[in-house]
Order: C-alpha cells, then structure tokens, then sequence
C-alpha cells in the first residue's frame, strides 16, 4: 500500500516523467461491429509496419448507425469507420469530419460486399433473383431498414434489382410493397437476422456477402445465393476534424488499403478495393452488379425511402396492417 | 431521487416533439400491444408469484435453497441472452415441440420469463413474517382452509403481491433486449414499444421516440398509480 503512494506521489510531483514512460500514439477507433475480427488482424499487422510501430489504438464497436451518434455526441474517435456513408455524411454536417472526406482515390470507401440471399439447405425453394421471392408462400426475413441501418443495402438491393429486371421506378416500388408482404420477421439487426433464420424461420433471409462468409467460417451451416443483379455495398472510413493524432490516422487508412491490409480484409470475407488480392478466395463476379448511384445515391436514397414520415418504406411499413 | 429520476426524465420531455410519431397508427399498435401484453403478464405474475414464494416459504422439500436461488437468474442473465434462449427453446426448432416465436405468445413468455422474481420477492419475505398462530386460530374457529387463506393470509400478503405487481408491469412495459430477437417485430403484429421507439432514433428521429416514450412513461405512470391506489384500499382493509 505505502509503495503504491509512493509511486502515485511521484507520478504527481513529476507529470513529465508520467508521461515521458508512454511516447506512444493513441489512436481511438470507432467503428461498426461487423469488421470486428478483420480490425484486430488489421492492428497487429499496422504495428508491425514502420509507419505503426509506436502507434497503440482503443477499439469501440457497435451497430452503425449508434456509433455514428456516439461519435456525434462526443466520443473521442480518431477513425470512424461505418456500415454505409450516411452514418459519416451525418458526422459531416456536424463538422466532425472534413467534407471532403470521400474526395480520394477510392471515395472514401475501404471495403465492399453485396447483398445475398442466405437460404435453406440446397435451396428448396429455388431462390436465385429478386423475382423469385415474390413466388407465393416464400417468408423472407430481413431486418427493419428503420431499425438497422445495414438493412437499408437490402431495400436499395432488392429496388435496384427490380430496375435491372426492366421494371419502371414506379413498378419497382410496387415489387417493394409486394415483397414486404413475404416478410415473417423484422430482426433489429443483421446479426440477430442470421439468428432468427438459423432459428429455422423463413426460407430466406437477405444479408450481406462477407456476414455470409463470416457465419460460413464460424462453423454456421449458411448457404447463400448472389442474385445476377444486386447492390455493390460499400463501407467508409475517415480521420475526424477533431483527432489530435491526424497524422498517424491518415497513415492507418493509407495501410488499410495497401495490398497485405485488403487481402486481410477478403479473407474476412470482405470483397477488396483494390485488384489482385484475391487469390484462393472466391468472390464470383455479377455482371448486373450496380452501385447505390445507379438507384439515386445515398442523399436522395435516404429522403425518399428511409424518411420516417414520409419515406416509401414507411408508407409501405406503415400499410402493412392496422 | 431528483438528479437519478427526475432530471433524465425532464430532458426526454425536452427532446420530445413531433408527436405524430405517436399518433401514427403503427405507434398506436406497439403501445396497446405492449401495455396490453405487460398487463397480462402482471395478472399472470401475482398468481405464479404469489404461489412460488408459497412454496419456498412453507414447503420443505429437497434443493429448495437452489430453487430459490434460481428465481433472481432472470435478473441476472443479459435479456439479449434470454432472448437468444427463448427462441432457441420456443423457436421453429424447439426440443420442447413448442414454436411459438415470432408471435404474440412469445412477447409474453419473454415478459413473464425475465418479470417473475419481482412478486416472488416482494411476497416471501411478507410470508416469511406471516405469524402461523393466526391460521391456526382461525383454522380452529372453524374456517376451511380456503377461507382461511381468503380472509386471513390474503390480506396480509395482498399489499406485497400488488408492489410486486407494479414492479413487473413497469419493467414488462419497458423491456427491449428480451423481446427484440425473439418477437420478430412486425409492425402491428409484434412489435413492442421500445422497439417501435428504438426505431426511431435509429432512422434519425430522436424528438420522436422521445415524444413516443413519453407517452408510454405517461400510462405507466397512470397503471401505477392505479395499483398504488388498490394497494392502499387493500392496506386499510387490512386494519
């Protein structure tokens, strides 16, 4: 007891000394929860590089869209790195991240995946495009785009396919309201999704490539299908205005998309942002891949499907009984 | 009690604004299902309750302490894992033969799963003080053994069951992590308050779900007063 005083005494009558011991960076990283395991390996292998070797990092996990407001109330985040580009663009307008954060070479964005349909063993009911899930008795479980931002990828998923089938942006938002009637089960997020689908509900269950992937390498007897036309999903990363260690943040993101980075970043099932690292891995490609421009971009996406009030998904929601 | 009760509950009346998101008819089927399921699971509550703290109080029988102890596990275990439990127990998949998730029976075993310790726990300790001269009196005054629980225990315990009551009814009316997986959400179906109101803040509208929880605060704060009400009238009679 007395020595630990002691010490305490000395740590106080010297705060130079205190904080000579610790010359390190400190970086907090703030991020979504999915990239979780991908981050530790990403970290290690930063701090085995010249430009990481002093850097140290706290890590804070959750659903996107809370850390996004975690971040915007005041968590000290030197790196944010989110499930979809609104929970930034929301940062942005607080000033807490600069507005020209996705003006680099790949927009801002450090990994991508697609949106998949994960179905019963040998897919019974022969699943395979956005059509195909209209086929009467089919029980679609997706998690509430109003509760889980992640599941919004779906929503612009299943719309951008109706689009690619030759629909009208009319008819296609029809396709919404009539495949929202097949869904049994809103999960609040991807994850307890896979849960209640593991659970034996439903006969499909929309989610995402690399969560797919993910549950595949954990043991979990997932089978998953990419329809021909679906959305190219894609997750940003930026230094916030507020980080006193921008330097040292901007070198872990230059890292984070170096080669050895995204080949860490595919084998935890993320599709890479730069070529050639994929070797071994299977990331089949889909010639009707499209981006969420091709259906109108986040800023006009979020207005006029995901406003609460008057969105068309919650007028289509909102119609769903009552 | 001001800076832990009032104070959070003056800045959500602050935040609140837009109440159409209460008005709409889907906030109106997430509250009446919740108060309506949370009052099922409060009357299902001072019966099981009353009768489990019976059995520990004046049964004696092999591992009682252990029974005992496991009443508080709902209490101790994260809800999001009771959930997890529930559905893998209730599930499509259930061992028991019993799929009932993804329904309104599920929101009520959840409920009543992680509500059970309260009247437990407010009623034992009553019973445990419980003098047993009184039931013998009465008992040799002629009174069957129903009356005698009627007109003797009853009243004495009555007042314990209803704080346990309460205390089940406003923990059902605001439970998330229990319901959220095993419930399915649907809107008008199964989706609870607080997931209705989870919503909300998640899709950017935290006046919102702060208007929507204030009004849930507010009937809850009228069932309690109610009960509270009830639990005087039984208090009086007592005397």
């Amino acid at each position: 007891m007395r020595r630990i005083s002691l010490l305490l005494l000395l740590a106080l009558a010297f705060p130079a000394l205190a904080a000579g011991a610790s010359r390190d960076t400190k970086l907090a990283l703030v991020a979504y929860s999915t990239p979780r395991d991908a981050y530790g390996q990403l970290i290690s292998a930063f701090q085995k590089t010249a430009a990481g070797k002093d850097v140290t990092f706290t890590q804070s996990y959750g659903a996107s869209g809370e850390q996004s407001r975690a971040v915007a109330s005041g968590l000290p985040a030197d790196i944010v790195a989110f499930s979809l580009a609104p929970d930034i663009t929301s940062l942005v307008q607080k000033k807490l991240v600069a507005q020209n954060w996705n003006k680099d070479k790949f927009n801002g964005m450090v990994t991508r995946s697609v949106v998949v349909f994960v179905v019963r063993d040998g897919n019974p009911k022969k699943l395979k495009t956005w059509t195909d899930l209209l086929k009467p008795g089919v029980q679609i479980v997706t998690p509430n785009p109003f509760t889980s931002g992640g599941a919004r990828w779906n929503i612009m998923g299943a719309y951008g396919g109706a689009l690619r089938a030759g629909k009208t942006p009319k008819q296609a938002q029809a396709y919404l309201a009539q495949m929202w009637k097949h869904v049994v089960a809103q999960p609040a997020s991807a994850r307890e999704g896979l849960q209640t689908f593991l659970a034996g509900k439903g006969d499909v269950f929309l989610a995402y490539e690399n969560e797919a992937l993910f549950a595949q390498q954990h043991g979990q007897p997932v089978q998953f299908v990419i329809p021909k036309a679906t959305i190219l999903i894609e997750n940003p990363i930026a230094v916030t205005t507020t980080s006193k260690n921008k330097a040292a943040a901007k070198a872990f993101i230059n890292f984070l998309h170096t080669k050895p980075a995204q080949r860490i970043y595919a084998q935890n099932g993320y599709r890479p942002v730069i070529k050639g690292v994929t070797q071994g891995l299977n990331f089949p490609n889909r010639p009707q891949l499209f981006t969420i421009k091709y259906v109108g971009g986040w800023a006009s996406v979020e207005k006029k499907f995901f406003d609460p009030r008057t969105g068309i998904m919650a007028k289509i929601i909102g119609s769903s009984g009552g | 009690m001001s800076v832990i009760v009032l104070l959070p509950l003056a800045a959500l009346s602050a935040r609140a604004e837009g109440f159409d998101a209460v008005t709409s008819s889907q906030s109106v089927a997430a509250l009446k299902l919740t108060i309506a399921a949370s009052l099922v699971v409060a009357v299902i509550n001072a019966f099981a309750g009353t009768a489990i703290a019976w059995t520990l109080v004046r049964d004696r029988f092999f591992g009682q302490s252990f029974v005992n102890a496991l009443v508080d596990l709902p209490f101790a275990l994260p809800t999001i894992v009771a959930g997890l439990t529930l559905l893998a127990l209730y599930g499509p998949k259930s061992p028991a033969g019993v799929n009932v998730a993804f329904t309104r029976w599920a929101i009520l075993l959840a409920l009543l799963f992680v509500t059970l310790p309260f009247v437990v726990r407010t009623v034992q300790p009553v019973l445990l003080e419980l003098d047993t001269e009184m039931e013998d009196a009465a008992a040799s005054l002629g009174a069957s053994r129903f009356a005698t629980f009627r007109r003797v225990i009853l009243p004495n315990i009555l007042p314990a069951i209803l704080s346990g009551v309460a205390l089940a009814f406003a923990r059902a009316v605001g439970e998330f992590g229990a319901v959220v997986l095993i419930s399915g959400n649907l809107p008008f179906k199964t989706e609870v308050v607080s997931v209705y109101v989870f919503g909300r803040i998640e899709s950017g509208d935290p006046g919102g779900a702060a208007a929507a929880s204030l009004v849930i605060l507010a009937i809850s704060f009228g069932v309690l007063i109610a009960i509270g009400g009830l639990r005087r009238l039984a208090t009086r009679h007592d005397r």
